[in-house]
């Protein structure tokens, strides 16, 4: 598996309201990696994420998933939205489901991977509860069941845990990183936390806004078996102190 | 302490003072009519209106003008919500149609329905079809453009996610938009029966051999008010229990959504 995005730019609008949202844009993603992309808010990170999920097209460049051009939404590229995006009437299992039987899978498939893909998020117990009746930490596990569940190959996470309270957030970013070392995953994450990515993703794109683009790559090799150790230690302190400290420089200049 | 939280509790539930408010009504009337100050002619004592009821009841009356009426409304209503939704669905997502009906059905809908009647009436007499179609006019347009604002009103997300779950054009009409807009179509289509039921007595009032409207203009010919009054009182009723049929459709099949 191999996604790459080639120099694309994206404009809103035309004419006098044109407005260039992404200016030149250019990274890829390999197999089982985990990549986030961080910057402030407005510098463009879920437009970059919408035109990998092929719900905008770029106004320059190509975005290519293992060679072939991105010209739309698929279920190869499964997306989590900040906003719990369950379906309110399907219970926790159905909402699972969901993909696999649009995409017509044999019903006794659909129901032994929707029973596996809950219990990899660890809510096997909560199958016939309504998204209604789950807390935030569980509606948001319930929507990556439901993105892994649809076998895509790359998965996008829009600030999957923005809308969560601290302690839940560092709950399920700990949860994010083992279900990514255990099950092979490659993912995409979006945030404006940079400790969270520097927590989980081995590769950080830093984005400036106005208009958006990376401006510095971090190769964050850190030694990731104790997350919550690592939140502490030293050397990913330092790393996280001086890149707090670029984006701030640039956020000041783009002002 | 006991008491008035258990009082506050009684205050509370619907079941409680609805009926108080109701047997306040019967009560003052009652005691007016006893009084004797309003002549009969045109208020009627309580046992009096009962009684014709129940003449009307016995006389077979009552139910043939009951099911005439509840015939019309039905046949004009499923009509008009069966072609509203639709209608309504596809204007809700496709801006063409959108923009191409939308002020055409915004007009029509200011043009109050019973002044179809006399037109209706010139094309097609004085039978069933212009009364259906009178009901047919007077809901069509309320439930597309209600129904159409729905479908408007489902979230980006959700439409999204379906898309990248590998969903296309139909299966997300059918498997995202009619399920999360089910409990505004239920709703839609409950506010606006009450509007059929009105067109009905209205249809009936002005060319009908039976029907509870039709009743009502006989009862006044003939200076019956307590005629005029069982009526009234049976519309309100069927009235009442098609919006509670409605309501009880809705909390049972949308459960999520309360
Ligand atoms: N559909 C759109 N039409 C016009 N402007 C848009 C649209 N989507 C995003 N934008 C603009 O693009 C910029 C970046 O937005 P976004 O990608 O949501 O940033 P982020 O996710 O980093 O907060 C914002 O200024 C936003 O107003
Ligand atoms: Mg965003």
């Amino acid at each position: 598996m191999h996604l790459s995005v080639n120099g694309v730019s994206k404009t809103f609008g035309d004419g006098r309201h044109a407005k260039l949202v992404l200016d030149d844009i250019s990274f890829s993603i390999k197999s089982g990696e985990f990549v986030a992309l961080v910057g402030s808010s407005g510098s463009g990170k879920s437009t970059v994420m919408r035109l990998i999920a092929g719900l905008e097209r770029p106004s320059a460049g190509v975005i290519a998933l293992d060679g072939k051009s991105v010209d739309g939404p698929g279920s190869d590229r499964g997306m989590v939205f900040q906003k719990y995006s369950l379906y309110p009437w399907m219970t926790a299992a159905q909402n699972v489901a969901f993909g696999m039987s649009l995409q017509g899978l044999p019903r006794a498939l659909v129901r032994e991977r929707t029973a596996y893909f809950l219990e990899v998020v660890g809510l096997q117990d909560a199958a016939r509860r309504l998204p209604k009746e789950l807390s935030g930490g569980m509606q948001q596990r319930v929507a990556i069941a439901r993105a892994l569940a649809a076998d895509p190959k790359v998965v996008l996470l829009d600030e999957p845990f923005g809308a969560l309270d601290l302690q839940i957030r560092e709950t399920m970013q700990e949860f994010l990183y083992q279900l990514w070392q255990r099950s092979g995953i490659t993912a995409l994450l979006i945030t404006h936390d940079l400790e969270e990515a520097l927590l989980l993703a081995q590769r950080v794109h830093i984005m400036a806004p106005r208009p958006g683009r990376i401006v510095r790559t971090v190769e964050a090799d850190l030694d990731r078996s104790n997350l919550a150790h690592l939140r502490v230690s030293p050397p990913f302190l330092e790393l996280r102190e001086e890149l707090v400290t670029t984006l701030r420089n640039l956020d000041a200049a783009a002002i | 302490m006991r008491s008035s939280s258990s009082l506050a509790g009684a205050l509370r539930n619907p079941w409680v003072l609805g009926p108080v408010g109701i047997a306040s009504v019967l009560l003052i009337w009652s005691l007016i009519s006893l009084s004797g100050t309003v002549d009969p002619l045109f208020l009627p004592s309580p046992p009096a209106v009962w009684q014709a009821a129940a003449d009307q009841f016995h006389g077979g009356i009552l139910v043939t003008d009951a099911i005439a009426s509840i015939q019309r409304v039905f046949l004009g209503f499923a009509l008009s919500a069966a072609l509203a939704l639709p209608l309504g669905i596809a204007m809700g997502s496709n801006p063409l149609i959108c923009r191409l009906l939308e002020p055409l059905l915004g007009l029509i809908r200011y043009m109050p329905a019973p002044a179809f009647i006399p037109l209706l009436i010139i094309y097609f007499g004085l039978g069933e079809l212009p009364k259906v179609l009178l009901i047919f006019i007077g809901t069509f347009f309320f439930n597309t453009l209600m129904i159409m604002d729905a479908v408007k009103f489902v979230p980006q997300e959700l439409l999204e996610t379906a898309l990248t779950l590998g969903g296309r054009g139909l299966p997300i009409l059918t498997r995202v938009v009619a399920p999360y807009i089910a409990p505004q179509v239920i709703d839609a289509y409950r506010i606006n029966m009450a509007s059929a039921w009105n067109l009905v007595i209205v249809a009936e009032l002005v060319a009908a051999n039976e029907g509870l409207g039709k009743r009502i203009s006989l009862a006044q010919r003939f200076l019956r008010t307590d005629e005029i009054f069982v009526g009234l009182i049976v519309i309100g009723l069927i009235g009442l229990l098609i919006d509670l049929g409605f309501r009880a459709l809705l909390r049972r099949s949308c459960r999520w959504a309360s």
